[in-house]
């Protein structure tokens, strides 16, 4: 019942708050699940602590990216150039639906239907998948966790642990329905060797892989893609075509600057010193064709927007979603975005204002997430900027605006607060927090303090004057 | 050295207490005191809600309440923070600019501009010190758990002195309460999951009393403790440095 | 105006202005790289072994492999145990291979990576297809970070490379470590000298 009414939400008019009750229905495994993100982020903590020179990495990576956004045109071409003397085939889509056709149109070029993919939120953006089986194209996620919550039929919760909202003992149900092993088996490792036997098999039979890019280099024109299970080089090193689609943020200008990127991605998202590859594609294997797909969708206007801009130098390490309170106790689907958490927070608007209205309010602004950022994206900053834009272009209910106006009107003028709060706690009225109703959510599980006799003012009032 | 003291709007209301033990303490440290009668608030409220367009009203009688005095300080980091970096006077813009550098909140003004090196107080008491995060990542009054920096606690530094306290550690010693703000209604699944959360921490590692520089964190858990009908309080940091016998 | 011009004319219209490119070079230690390397490496279910030279490699290969097992290996000092690696033929030709053994160019102690260019493997599947995985590196091109490494690599043109670390795993299911995901189920380090 609550997954029907968590889709319900999905596709209409989704709010992040509601979908975080839902989730918060069952105590129990919001502490499971705040407990193994948490876990998550101690790793990264330990393992940025073993390097003195953590936060110079992380300046250097912030610079770099920066210069990078400062020439973009610049870098793309240079890009461009090089992986055309690589013998690769580069694509430009302006949006979801041009990336869509370019990948379905290569498909078509080669008759193919059955292809296998291995992680790419670029592609969960772009809604690929559900394009391609309306075009009768079947899809297969590779990623463990990818083809976890492909067979559940859900997005990915996380953008590097896309299932960390299931328990194994769903997942083991799943699979004895998808892959037909034992009923009640939940062994992670039995389950993983299960899974490990039938996309083995995909591996095989499949003759188009598509990957996504970590980076992609302007001097060289190669791209990076790094797994920890094998499964982007399994994919495309079988296939006869090979397609990386990436935004075009990913860029990055020199070789040489991986050595300082490879060193703060995995310790940022997962604690891992490296994952356990990290592919450098340069050239196609001898008779493979080889695309790159080059994706705006959004990302240009983005780049105009002076506060917002700096969002483009994420490198989706996930550590934000990790160390951040609220999503670890609200789980990504109550995003309702490709992207979860406080950078999705930040992206989101940018596609869609209205529709995701609701997700830089869904925030406590703690700015933990600006200090795990590998390349210091100021986050928390940008969720307080992107309200300001949202309440200015209306997308916040009147009702909550007239409040807003009244509170303003009372704190601006003296003599009325300390008359309102002598009257009765003109705070108790007037902060949304705190108004004196026994309906206000605040109660729920709250109480409020109890008034005091007489208000600091008054007290000065009496005692110094 | 001549201080106005702001006392924000819900301590005014709700935590008056804090705001004479901060009165007190700094004129115990031979500070001259006085409390401007025409303030009200700092703005936040609104402008974290997305509507910072409507404090500039809010903004001018802050400016002209404060304006003549060598530093403003408060017991609350959290408007602190939001004075420093958003106060702007259409009437006075510079008179407005120059302010923002002299706001405190009461712990850095301890530690930065009094630099006291002892302080008389006791209270014999396990107590949880809680890092409000405007205070911990907007005022740098405690280094952050997420940055590779060598570690420091300005409220620590200060509670040391206290004769008799006990500090107690944390699982998590920098996590959100989940106050937030509108937050704490508009999400309020997720804030009072926070909320309890935080404040278990402190319950299992044997605090008495939790406290820390910012009452609208402490008035969260607060209302957490007295609904879970706990016996361990909340009291702000001014209440336990000035505290006697 | 066809995509690429729209999407490069709106990047020049809404870019901001030059930031430079910082060029860092962080400060490293020199000493305890090979113990550094093996804590790592272990540390993430790697097996390490520092060995003379490739006949100890081969005695210890030889105790975990049966010569019925089908093992493949490009290098012309295991042509004795193993099959070498026919560049131009079908790669999945090599679905059913137990033990490859290739040599790796660089080794990095922070990490424990490897690095692995094409020309070391004759095909790119073998490190990955291959359901034991064995690499030899020279003990002196073992380097403190990624970014020595990358200066020796310097602008090498492969056409394909990869740093290996471990052996293919996943956590994806509550977060418990499986080794053996996709790729190889056991990495074997040899210090070679």
């Amino acid at each position: 019942m609550v997954k029907e009414e968590t889709q319900q939400q999905h596709k209409g008019l989704a709010e992040h708050s509601g979908l975080a009750d839902i989730f918060n229905r069952d105590e129990q495994r919001v502490n499971w699940h705040d407990e193994t993100l948490w876990f998550v982020r101690s790793k990264r903590d330990k393992a940025a602590h073993s390097l003195p020179e953590w936060e110079l990495l992380r300046e250097t990576a912030s610079q770099i990216k920066h210069n990078v956004l400062s020439d973009l045109d610049t870098y793309l071409q240079q890009f461009e150039e090089q992986a055309l003397i690589n013998g690769v085939t580069v694509h430009w889509a302006a949006d979801a639906r041009e990336h869509n056709q370019i990948v379905h149109s290569i498909l078509k070029k080669h008759e193919i239907n059955r292809m296998v993919k291995s992680k790419s939120m670029l592609t969960e953006e772009c809604h690929l998948n559900e394009y391609l089986k309306e075009h009768g194209v079947e899809v297969i996620d590779t990623d463990l966790g990818e083809r976890i919550v492909q067979l559940a039929e859900e997005p990915p919760s996380h953008i590097v642990l896309p299932c960390i909202h299931k328990k194994k003992e769903e997942i083991g149900e799943l699979f004895h329905t998808h892959l037909g092993t034992a009923a009640g088996e939940s062994d992670p490792q039995v389950l993983t060797e299960a899974a490990r036997q039938h996309l083995r098999e995909s591996f095989l039979t499949r003759r188009l892989a598509l990957t996504g890019v970590n980076f992609a280099v302007a001097e060289t024109g190669e791209f990076v893609v790094c797994t920890n299970e094998g499964n982007a080089d399994m994919g495309s090193h079988l296939a006869d075509v090979h397609i990386a689609s990436m935004g075009i943020e990913k860029i990055i200008p020199r070789r040489k600057d991986l050595g300082i990127f490879l060193r703060l991605l995995a310790r940022s998202a997962t604690g891992q010193p490296i994952t356990t590859y990290s592919s450098h594609f340069r050239k196609p294997r001898a008779g493979q064709e080889m695309h790159i797909i080059l994706v705006d969708n959004g990302r240009t206007v983005q780049l105009g927007r002076e506060d917002f801009r700096n969002s483009l130098k994420c490198i989706r390490c996930g550590a934000c979603m990790n160390t951040c309170p609220v999503y670890r106790r609200s789980g990504g689907h109550s995003y309702h975005n490709a992207i979860a958490g406080p950078i999705g927070s930040i992206l989101a608007p940018n596609l869609d204002m209205k529709a995701y209205a609701d997700l830089p309010f869904a925030s406590t602004l703690c700015g933990s997430c600006s200090n795990v950022c590998p390349v210091k994206i100021d986050i928390h900053d940008q969720l307080y900027k992107w309200r300001q834009v949202l309440v200015k272009e209306g997308h916040v209910s009147p009702v909550k605006a007239m409040g807003m106006k009244v509170m303003a009107f009372t704190f601006a003028m003296p003599r009325f607060f300390a008359f309102a709060g002598k009257a009765g706690r003109v705070v108790m009225k007037y902060l949304p927090f705190v108004v004196s109703n026994k309906l206000n959510p605040w109660y729920k599980e709250r109480e409020m303090p109890k008034p005091p006799k007489e208000s600091f003012r008054e007290w000065y009032k009496r005692e110094r004057r | 050295m001549k201080v106005g003291l702001f006392v924000p709007c819900y301590v005014d209301q709700f935590y008056p207490q804090a705001g004479i033990a901060t009165l007190e303490l700094l004129e115990k440290l031979g500070v001259e005191v006085e409390f401007p009668e025409r303030q009200t608030c700092c703005g936040q409220p609104m402008a974290n809600s997305g509507f910072s367009h409507l404090t500039g009203d809010c903004d001018e009688l802050f400016t002209e309440s404060f304006a003549g005095y060598d530093y403003v300080v408060a017991p609350s980091g959290s408007c602190v923070l939001h004075l420093k970096e958003h106060l702007h006077s259409k009437k006075n813009p510079s008179a407005a600019e120059d302010l923002r550098g002299r706001i405190y909140e009461l712990v850095e003004f301890l530690t930065d501009i009094l630099q006291i090196k002892s302080l008389k107080a006791r209270f014999p008491h396990k107590v949880g010190v809680h890092q409000s995060c405007h205070g911990l990542r907007g005022l740098h009054l405690s280094q952050m758990s997420e940055l590779v920096a060598p570690g420091f606690s300005k409220p620590e530094y200060l509670l040391n002195f206290v004769e008799g306290i006990e500090l107690i550690s944390l699982n998590r010693k920098d996590e959100c309460c989940g106050f937030g703000g509108t937050f704490c209604v508009a999400e309020e699944a997720v804030s009072s999951k926070m909320g309890k959360d935080r404040v278990s921490d402190h319950v299992q590692n044997g605090a008495e009393y939790i406290t820390g520089a910012d009452l609208s964190c402490l008035m969260h858990m607060e209302g957490i403790l007295k609904r879970q009908k706990s016996g361990v309080k909340v009291m702000h940091i001014a209440e336990i440095l000035n505290a006697g016998e | 105006m066809s995509s690429r011009e729209k999407i490069l004319a709106a990047v020049r219209a809404n870019k901001p202005d030059l930031q430079p490119l910082p060029d860092v070079i962080i400060p490293v230690r020199e000493e305890g790289l090979i113990e550094e390397y093996r804590r790592v490496a272990e540390g993430i279910g790697a097996k390490v072994y520092e060995v003379g030279g490739t006949a100890e490699v081969k005695e210890l290969l030889a105790a975990s492999f049966e010569p019925s097992q089908r093992i493949v290996s490009p290098l012309e000092d295991f042509a004795d145990m193993a099959e070498g690696i026919e560049a131009g033929i079908d790669p999945h030709s090599f679905a059913d291979v137990e033990l490859a053994i290739v040599r790796a160019e660089i080794g990095v102690s922070e990490n424990s990576a490897l690095w692995v260019p094409e020309g070391n493997v004759s095909q790119r599947v073998i490190p990955f297809i291959c359901q034991h995985l064995a690499i030899l590196i020279n003990r002196e091109r073992i380097v403190p970070t990624l970014q020595q490494a990358y200066s020796l690599i310097g602008e090498i043109n492969y056409g394909y490379g990869v740093f290996i670390a471990g052996p293919s795993k996943t956590a994806d299911i509550e977060q418990s470590l499986v080794l053996g995901a996709h790729g190889p189920r056991s990495l074997r380090v040899f210090i070679v000298g």
